[in-house]
């Protein structure tokens, strides 16, 4: 019987196997990692991993011996090179290549490195996706050291509270007007700006990365606004790209990521895709995710695909961050959004913001606020809005917010 | 090690071994317990390890702090003495034997 290849061991990958075997599948099930490990999770890297608070082990998704006990062949430490689309098969870089059942990409996402030119490949200089990355910045995190997060999203205002925590001077520069500009509204960008400043985190917004100077080293930033900014380390959060080179050399149609239909399929038949590499159909769209729960959702609904019980696959996003002691809880995609109205909570220090389209629920950020992040996560998912006005008044409880029928009331 | 059974909605009992200091979500997830999702890997973000905890252990965990509590209060059919999140449970030898409820639904 030939194997079904799952390109990639990670989030997704480890999902899509553990759910074949689920589902009843007795193919042969291979899973080949380019990292020297076995499937771990991503989030704590940025979070109590690179605060020392975790061991490793315990990022590892499942121990070696659940693939075993599953019969799931896990390779580590191996890319797989090309694929073949006609004949269904993966080549590997020792020259060696399987013949196929099936092929699901999980390839993830690379993150985008400053260029050599401004001394992006300077010792110092880190970014942050595997746990290679973050076992070679633990050890630079020294209180005293000064460091300079390039980028405002999640993981690098992540970065910078874990700095700040550790007792290190950190400056954070964003290119665009704002922190989390791509990601959150501007209340949640000033709610977060705040936070950090409390910690001593000096946010510099509209402020570009010039260059990094030093030799050999990292010594210095120059700054987009002249500014020259002695540092000892560097650490680049400017986003990733979808990990599509294996994809676009087989021939795979590529749109913002590998494109999948709802169920998982490539523009190849046997090729399928899921993770943060995919882009899948979104409400008359196409969107990528970056995110576990999406990893996770979509790597079992291409397993379901292949064992002939597949369902369109229904995205359900969120996602959360950790910073100092908050915990942001995001429920639902703002994108369109044309109002946030700000709800306080019960409790000192937490609030969240809702975002409407018309009259129409899109989502929420809720900071240290699980009841808002709840309630808004059940109303989505249900396609309930709650009228605006009762959102804005804590007096009304969550639990009795007054919905309207967002399909009936949307504006024309 | 520490000895845990995991009962599914189905009735299907999941006994499995533990290392202390690990916590039960993590036993599930290494088990392979069926209606464990555990989304957020332990952050204590996403609810969708919620578990009812047998009446008999109750009495030896610490309570739920302020955010697992509001979580709990949303979940799928709460139930407000046996309901925790299988991620805030972290394993003593005092917990030897302990046996949780998985419900029919993370949803
Ligand atoms: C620091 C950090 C913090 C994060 N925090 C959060 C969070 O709080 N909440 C959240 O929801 N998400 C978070 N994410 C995002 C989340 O981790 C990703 O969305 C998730 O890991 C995606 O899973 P994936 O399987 O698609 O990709 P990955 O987990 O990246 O796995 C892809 C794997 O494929 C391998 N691979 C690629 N090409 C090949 C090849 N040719 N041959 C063999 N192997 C290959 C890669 O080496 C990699 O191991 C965070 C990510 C990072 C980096
Ligand atoms: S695993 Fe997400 S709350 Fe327990």
């Amino acid at each position: 019987m030939k194997p079904i290849v799952i390109v990639g061991a990670g989030q997704a990958g480890s999902a899509l196997a553990a759910k074949l075997r689920a589902l009843g599948s007795e193919a042969p099930i291979r899973l080949v990692g380019a990292e020297p490990v076995p499937p771990y999770q991503r989030p704590p890297l940025s979070k109590k991993y690179l605060l020392g608070e975790v061991e490793r082990e315990r990022l590892y998704l499942r121990p070696e011996s659940f693939y075993e006990d599953a019969g799931i062949e896990l390779v580590t430490d191996t890319r797989v090179k090309a694929l073949d689309a006609n004949t269904l098969a993966v080549a590997f870089e020792d020259g060696a290549s399987i013949a196929c059942s099936a092929i699901a990409l999980c390839t993830g996402a690379e993150p985008i490195r400053l260029p050599e030119a401004v001394g992006g490949t300077l010792g110092g200089v880190f970014t942050m996706r595997s746990l290679s990355d973050a076992d070679a910045l633990v050890p630079a995190f020294r209180a005293g050291a000064r460091v300079l997060i390039v980028g405002g999203g999640y993981i690098g205002l992540e970065a910078a509270a874990v700095a700040a925590s550790r007792g290190l001077e950190v400056t954070l520069v964003e290119m665009a007007p704002r922190i989390l500009a791509r990601v959150a509204c501007a209340e949640t960008a000033a709610w977060f700006k705040a936070l950090h400043e409390s910690h001593g985190v000096e946010i510099r917004e509209g402020v570009g990365l010039r260059a990094l100077v030093g030799d050999g080293t990292v010594r210095s930033a120059i700054l987009s606004d002249g500014t020259e900014l002695p540092v000892d380390l560097v650490v680049v959060g400017i986003g990733v790209r979808p990990e599509t080179a294996l994809a676009e050399a087989a021939g795979l149609a590529i749109e913002n990521g590998i494109r999948v239909d709802a169920f998982g399929r490539t523009s190849e038949p046997g090729i399928f895709a899921a993770g943060d590499c995919a882009s899948f159909p979104w409400n008359g769209g196409r969107i990528r995710l970056e995110s576990v729960p999406n990893a996770i959702e979509q790597a079992e609904a291409v397993a379901a695909t292949i064992m002939g019980v597949g369902a369109a696959y229904v995205a359900r996003p969120w996602f959360w961050s950790d910073q100092y002691d908050v915990k942001l809880q995001i429920a639902g995609l703002n994108s369109g959004h044309d109002a946030v109205i700000v709800r306080p909570g019960d409790k000192p220090g937490s609030v969240s913001h809702w975002y409407f389209a018309g009259p129409r629920l899109l989502a929420v950020d809720a900071m240290n606020d699980p009841r808002a992040y709840m309630t808004a996560k059940r109303m989505i998912e249900a396609g309930q809005s709650p009228m605006p006005s009762a959102v804005a008044n804590p007096a009304v409880p969550l639990k009795s917010l007054p919905t309207a029928d967002a399909l009936l009331t949307e504006q024309p | 090690m520490i000895a845990l059974t995991f009962v599914t909605h189905d009735g299907n009992r999941v006994e499995t071994l533990a290392r202390a200091g690990t916590t039960v979500m993590e036993a599930a997830r290494t088990a392979n317990v069926p209606g464990i999702l555990a989304e957020c890997g332990g952050a204590c973000a996403c609810s969708t390890c919620h578990v009812y905890v047998d009446p008999n252990w109750l009495p030896k965990l610490d309570d739920a702090d302020e955010m697992e509590a509001d979580l709990l209060d949303f979940v799928w059919q709460p139930d407000a003495a046996r309901s925790r999140l299988a991620c805030q449970i972290t394993l003593t030898d005092a917990l030897a034997g302990l046996i949780v409820e998985v419900p029919a639904n993370q949803g």
